[in-house]
């Protein structure tokens, strides 16, 4: 569920007709003094930042003036929540707060429809008033009922002449929630004012991320559930994922360094919703930090795996690589090994990589793979179906143990030196070079039969047997004429990939000649 | 016997056209569904790669084929709408593949279902691998090539399979297909949070099969589905039941991929899943490696 901040919540709140607190954001100490200023009185400093609990480490405080506004602005800019630092403060009226009240929206798993929860009896901390709580569900497309609605509200403690504003609210709620096809939605508090208002003084808002699709007028970048605002690599990732819908890659960083008493940081990389679940679990289960979660799966292009295996491999301080998902994959698997073989190889994995390729043309997959990586300072090895997951995790285990390798350290892929000098032709998201002077006729003869019918022999060199066009969307195609030419000694074909975003992301400056 | 899809099953493919119905459409032919055509609307009139009609809708698919089955590839703005077009020809059996369709869009559509017009109509899905009864029917995306037939696993014993993971479902076939066990049917309930079937509906229909000797079961985190399971399996179900459940080790407030794989607000979680069936009397596989053998001692196989 992508998340709103409690300023763009409550934005999306005044348009829907409810009252917050006066107030806006602020991104330095000066910007927080100058809105204080114009609120003028008492405000509330609070950090935006995808957390509960701000009050209890200080992320929520009152000020009386412009200069304890920026003070205060200074210190909360200055904070970290998570491993993330805080951008902005939200500044805010000081609300007259009579009666606080709780309500809130969530599409609820049991009820397969929207429930409100609400509770009418103030006081403070949801949690203590849980006896006070009404479960009220709501027809997904009318919302709650309203008489009952109106039998609550008028059995309450609620001043009579704030009844109406009070029902209108809760309406409210589930109107915002639907209108913006939010997962949940929670306003704590709700208050009654003594001048006769009632303010949403917060709001926790998140959205379905299958829907944000349809809602660009939220400027949500990345459609995710993330508990901080999306890290580089993940831009990275979701960027790849909506330029290629060849199956799915989902990523999400986890971890930037291991856990205490763990045998260390890893990239992991699974297969399947639940096949990469149940890896986890089993990688965890041998004492493992993993660093990320990803999953390939659906039928990933080879391209789309070489550039999750990309996005994973930049990450620093890894000791390893475990891929394992579901064993019995109903995709081809041997995309995926030609996709990982690339990435390793050009990278020039020095850490340990096992891989569970079980599924659809395993036996082809793990040979591609383990042969495609065999001159690597690193071991790689292959699985399949057979080969649990518990089983591969504890030959992970193993294998880390016996590296000497050092905990990888990102770098730029290896090139070869024919690039930007061989012949070449553009595919979607990069370019194919051929070190056209490098192949004899055996060689090109070698790279048309692997090259899916998309090469053919001219005058003694491959060249396009299709329009440019037709090979553009060949990206894995190509791939595997990569791989198959390189474990057959001869390396004359290169695709060249852009993983827009990566080298910024790391920091990688490219190295002469590779490695580092 | 098998549940939900058999030899009489006809079915039509809602997408036919677009890559993954295309593929997908031959994939369960070569199988031997019994595929009777396919919708894209605008491409009525024409035939697919394997000679089957195209129609520009479900009630023109229906009336031509008598096609009592549809399988949902149409992109996720518009799945729950074909759902309900599916529903509206009178088709019984409505299997949503794809993966992405809003939430509120699946409770709209479930909440329509409810109807009693619709009685009697199942929907499996969405983000689904389908449903599978080895032998007669394939419904989706499974590799039809791993599961064994009922009566023909050399133990002569039976499960019925129920996943809300795709890849884990084909983990479970194939251990299942290891201890010589075959497979009545295999359903893939999905794995977002609002879906058709859920575990009990399967859990209902398993226990009244003759045929089906024990359930395996997988669950995931999120959602309190698994331990409403339990429950029912507590109260009604005599046959032996196997579960496992993913993401033990999944950190709360994230998704695990699946869009209902969430643990949130404290629920959700895999230990209080696992605790339910436990008491439940279920034999729990502590991983998915263990099913075929957690079920086949069950089993007494």
């Amino acid at each position: 569920m992508a998340r709103l901040h409690e300023y763009q919540a409550k934005a999306l709140l005044t348009q829907h007709g409810f009252q917050v607190p006066q107030g806006a954001v602020a991104r330095t100490p000066r910007e927080a003094a100058q809105i204080a200023e114009s609120i003028g009185g008492s405000v509330i400093v609070k950090v935006q930042a995808w957390t509960t609990g701000r009050k209890a480490f200080g992320g929520v405080v009152s000020a009386d003036t412009p200069q304890q506004v920026a003070e205060h602005a200074e210190r909360l800019l200055a904070m970290k929540v998570g491993n993330f630092p805080v951008t902005e403060v939200l500044v805010e009226e000081r609300v007259p707060i009579d009666q606080e009240l709780f309500v809130s929206l969530a599409l609820d798993d049991a009820a397969r429809a929207p429930v409100i929860l609400l509770s009418l009896a103030g006081g403070s901390g949801i949690e203590d008033r849980a006896a006070d709580v009404h479960r009220l569900a709501c027809d997904p497309q009318t919302g709650p009922d309203d008489d009952q609605l109106r039998g609550l509200i008028a059995g309450s403690s609620i001043d009579k002449t704030l009844h109406g504003q009070v029902t209108q609210a809760v309406r409210g709620v589930f109107e915002v929630a639907s209108t913006h096809e939010a997962r949940s939605l929670e306003i704590n508090p709700l208050v009654t004012t003594t001048d006769g208002r009632v303010i949403a003084v917060d709001c926790r808002m998140t959205i379905d991320d299958y829907a944000v699709f349809r809602h660009p007028e939220l400027g949500i970048e990345i459609a995710r559930e993330l508990d901080h605002p999306p890290t580089l690599l993940e831009r990275v990732a979701y960027d790849v994922e909506q330029a290629d819908h060849r199956g799915t890659f989902y990523f999400a960083q986890l971890n930037t360094a291991a856990e205490p008493d763990t045998k260390g940081l890893i990239g992991f990389h699974g297969a399947g919703g639940g096949g990469s679940m149940m890896s986890m679990d089993a990688i965890m289960a041998e004492g493992f930090t993993i660093a990320n979660f990803t999953d390939t799966s659906g039928n990933p292009s080879a391209a789309k795996v070489y550039r999750a295996a990309r996005t994973i491999l930049s990450q620093p301080d890894l000791v390893g690589y475990f891929g394992s998902g579901s064993g019995v994959a109903s995709q081809e698997q041997f995309w995926s090994a030609y996709g990982l073989a690339k990435a390793f190889g050009e990278l020039e994995l020095t850490i340990p990589a096992v891989i569970r390729l079980g599924g659809n043309s395993e036996d082809r997959a793990v040979e591609i793979l383990q042969d495609a990586c065999a001159q690597l300072p690193a071991k790689v090895q292959g699985y399949r179906k057979d080969d649990t997951p518990r089983t591969i995790a504890q030959r992970f285990a193993e294998l880390v143990n016996d590296s000497n390798a050092k905990p990888w350290q990102p770098r730029a892929p290896r090139v070869p030196g024919f690039v930007g000098a061989g012949t070449s032709f553009a595919i979607t998201g990069g370019r194919v070079w051929i070190d056209s002077q490098a192949c004899d006729a055996e060689t090109t003869r070698l790279v048309v039969e692997h090259a899916y019918g998309l090469l053919k022999d001219e005058a003694g060199v491959p060249v396009l047997a299709v329009s440019e066009q037709d090979a553009a969307g060949k990206d894995s195609e190509f791939i595997a004429c990569e791989i198959e030419l390189r474990r057959a000694g001869k390396p004359v074909v290169y695709v060249e990939l852009d993983v827009p975003g990566l080298t910024e992301a790391v920091g990688c400056v490219a190295a002469a000649g590779g490695g580092n | 016997m098998s549940i939900l899809v058999d030899k009489n099953t006809k079915l039509i493919c809602q997408g036919i056209t677009g890559s993954a119905g295309a593929f997908h459409t031959k994939g369960c032919l070569d199988y031997g569904t019994a595929v009777v055509g396919g919708v894209t609307p605008g491409k009525g009139g024409q035939k697919d790669a394997n000679g089957l009609p195209i129609f520009n809708t479900c009630v023109e698919a229906v009336k031509a084929t008598g096609a009592n089955a549809t399988m949902i590839f149409v992109p996720p703005p518009f799945a729950a709408d074909a759902v309900l077009e599916a529903a509206d020809a009178g088709i019984k059996m409505i299997v949503c593949i794809t993966e992405g369709v809003p939430v509120q869009d699946m409770m709209k559509a479930k909440r329509a279902l409810a109807q009693p017009k619709y009685a009697g109509i199942r929907l499996i899905g969405p983000n689904c691998p389908g449903i599978i009864t080895p032998g007669a029917c394939k419904i989706g995306i499974m590799p039809g090539y791993i599961h064994v037939q009922a009566g023909e696993g050399k133990s002569g014993k039976n499960v019925g399979i129920i996943s809300r993971s795709g890849t884990l479902t084909y983990e479970a076939v194939w251990q299942a297909a290891n201890h010589g066990l075959g497979q009545t049917t295999c359903i893939g309930i999905g794995g977002d949070p609002v879906r058709g079937m859920d575990f009990i509906d399967c859990l209902e229909l398993f226990n009244a099969d003759d045929e089906t000797d024990g359930i395996i079961m997988i669950g995931e985190i999120g959602g309190s589905d698994e331990e409403k399971a339990a429950d029912y399996i507590k109260a009604n179900v005599k046959k032996p039941v196997a579960t496992f459940i993913a993401g033990r080790t999944a950190p709360p407030g994230r998704r695990m991929g699946h869009a209902g794989a969430i643990i949130s607000g404290g629920e959700g979680g895999a230990d209080s899943k696992i605790a339910a069936l436990k008491d439940a009397g279920c034999h729990i596989a502590e991983s998915p490696a263990d099913l075929g053998s957690t079920i086949a001692g069950a089993l007494g196989v």
